[in-house]
């Protein structure tokens, strides 16, 4: 048989950690590419959390809505939900009740909420803004404060506004996360300014930003696949784990809204954006990605379980190779 | 590119008398320069006026190991100062160096393999340095065939093609980039190249521009480590930009600086 011939990497991914004992939850930290469990340790299997809102969701549809029937009012029983039923192991709560648009929320009324939740959740806690500049600057910081010494992933930071919520995160013992548009010159500066105001290395994560499946899946992949080479070459500004909002961007395709009725030859809408969540999941796993933000807890749920069986089956072969 | 630092060498007045004095600041201060600068590699180098060159370089090695763990370039004629040094040497050593002579590899490369030290291969012999490209690839096949029949990997193997001034054999410099190109076709994996940079320079007016010119050139030739001033900010600058430019490093607004701190 001939050898395999296995690459030697220089560079490593930072381990970025999150949350609080005995809770906690490593991302990243690998020495190798994705799934190639020979090539370089792979310490920490890729994480997936829930997406919970700070108001009812208007645009996602029935079939994304149907699993969380009831709680969608109530943040902190939405959260409660997740964990309890859906085995949710890191939540992800988006602030989008602060923008001017949706509600223009305070940024005491929002601190006041994640104090309220750390109360119910010990799971580490995801914070995003509600992507208004201005308002994100205003409610985070204060988000910050209010979850001091939880040591959440905060975001998103991005070339043009990331100075606050860098100090906010620096002063609080948190995460940030690092976004720039599908471009990897921007994902490895934005890294660099973030970095030279004080916080390690080892407390960003990068959102390289995706598109769905049949919606720049492969653009991103491509992006991610680059950035992931020359980090393991030894590129320190690129050698971060990456977070992707798949729920985000998958819930967006047509494919997985729209109904039977409009289109019958696409079949059942209500396997349809499960399987496009999962599918656009699982290729962003080959990436290289860390950390996934997802919605239909039937697709988390297949997710987790490919995860899971990848990761078995290279244990087996270890033991096999070794007994 | 790995980034050999020049500055530590008893041929320098200053390093010269630090050695004879044993005054440990001065070394340790040019270590820590050349670390911050960039280098992967700290070149050392007792010079030509060390009455005691074995127990120059055990000094040497001790006194920049104290302040970085980078690797150490031991640059000695004398092969019992080299072995001084690996015994020493708590971090990746670099044999500075063999010629392609038999007698020589027959010593050398067995030391290299024991203590796993990486090996720069001059190629010149008895009969002095190549004139041409074709007597230069002679010469580093010869070290390379050593090498290979020795079971030394060439991965660890740095050949340099002996860089000559501008001023002296300006005719040859031409020649020596394009055989840094033709001695990765010798073998499979390719052995790696090494220059020692300021000699081009040597007693010419513009140390600083030919200098970074022949880097330069020599990165395209796919130069992989190069023995250089590291404080030479516009050599440096160069160097980061070249690499830029080969696509060796991603682009970002603050690619120097993203350089600097890898």
């Amino acid at each position: 048989m001939q050898e395999l011939v296995y690459q030697k990497w220089s560079g490593k991914i930072n381990e970025v950690i999150v949350g609080q004992e005995p809770n906690i939850v490593r991302i990243g930290g690998q020495e190798g590419l994705p799934f190639l469990f020979k090539e370089g340790k792979i310490p920490n299997q890729p994480r997936i959390a829930f997406e919970i809102w700070d108001i009812p969701p208007v645009d996602w549809p029935e079939q994304l809505r149907h699993s969380y029937q009831g709680v969608l009012n109530n943040p902190i029983d939405w959260a409660k939900k997740c964990i309890q039923e859906y085995n949710a192991r890191i939540l992800c709560l988006r602030l989008l009740a602060a923008h001017p648009d949706f509600g223009n929320k305070t940024s005491q009324d929002e601190a006041k909420l994640i104090e309220d939740l750390l109360k119910y959740i010990d799971v580490p806690l995801i914070i995003l803004g509600c992507g208004d500049d201005d308002k994100d600057n205003e409610v985070l910081p204060v988000c910050c404060q209010a979850s001091r010494g939880k040591r959440c992933l905060v975001g998103d930071a991005v070339q043009d506004n990331y100075r606050t919520l860098t100090a906010a995160v620096l002063a609080d013992g948190h995460n940030i996360i690092a976004e720039s548009p599908i471009d990897i010159n921007i994902a490895k500066q934005l890294n660099i300014l973030i970095s030279d105001m004080g916080l390690p290395l080892e407390r960003i994560v990068i959102n390289p930003t995706i598109g769905a499946l049949g919606y720049g899946l492969e653009y991103a992949y491509s992006i991610m696949e680059r950035a992931r080479l020359a980090a393991l070459s030894g590129d320190k500004m690129l050698a971060m784990p990456f977070i992707c909002f798949v729920g985000q961007e998958s819930w967006r395709a047509k494919e997985a809204k729209a109904s039977e009725e409009e289109f019958p030859q696409w079949g059942s809408e209500r396997q349809r954006g499960i399987i496009w969540e999962a599918t656009t999941a699982v290729t962003l796993l080959q990436a290289g990605a860390d950390l996934l933000v997802m919605r239909h807890p039937k697709a988390v749920d297949c997710v987790s379980k490919y995860i899971k069986r990848s990761h078995d089956l290279a244990n087996d072969s270890e033991a096999k190779l070794s007994g | 590119m790995l980034i050999i630092g020049e500055l530590i060498n008893g041929m320098y007045k200053e390093v010269g008398r630090a050695i004879k004095e044993k005054n440990k600041s001065v070394i340790q201060r040019l270590a820590r320069q050349q670390v911050d600068a960039g280098c992967d590699a700290l070149d050392l180098n007792c010079g030509p006026a060390s009455r005691n060159p074995a127990s120059d370089m055990c000094w040497l090695v001790q006194t920049v190991q104290e302040v970085t763990d980078k690797a150490l370039c031991l640059d000695s004629t004398r092969i019992n100062a080299i072995e001084e040094g690996l015994k020493i040497a708590k971090f990746k050593a670099i044999i500075n160096s063999t010629s392609a002579d038999k007698e020589k590899l027959d010593t050398i490369v067995p030391l290299a393999l024991k203590y796993k030290a990486s090996l720069i291969g001059l190629t010149l012999d008895k009969k002095g340095v190549p004139q041409d490209k074709d007597r230069r690839l002679e010469l580093a096949a010869m070290i390379v065939a050593d090498c290979q029949e020795k079971g030394f990997p060439l991965d660890e193997l740095y050949i340099d093609p002996v860089v000559l001034p501008a001023n002296v054999a300006q005719v040859q410099l031409e020649d020596t980039l394009k055989a840094l190109a033709e001695f990765k076709i010798i073998s499979s994996p390719p052995p790696k190249t090494v220059i020692g940079l300021s000699n081009v320079s040597q007693g010419t007016k513009e140390r600083s521009l030919v200098n970074r010119t022949f880097l330069i050139m020599a990165v395209f030739n796919g130069l992989d480590a190069a023995i250089l001033d590291p404080l030479d900010k516009e050599l440096m600058d160069s160097l980061i930009t070249a690499e830029l430019i080969l696509n060796k490093q991603i682009y970002c607004d603050s690619f120097l600086e993203a350089y600097r701190r890898k």
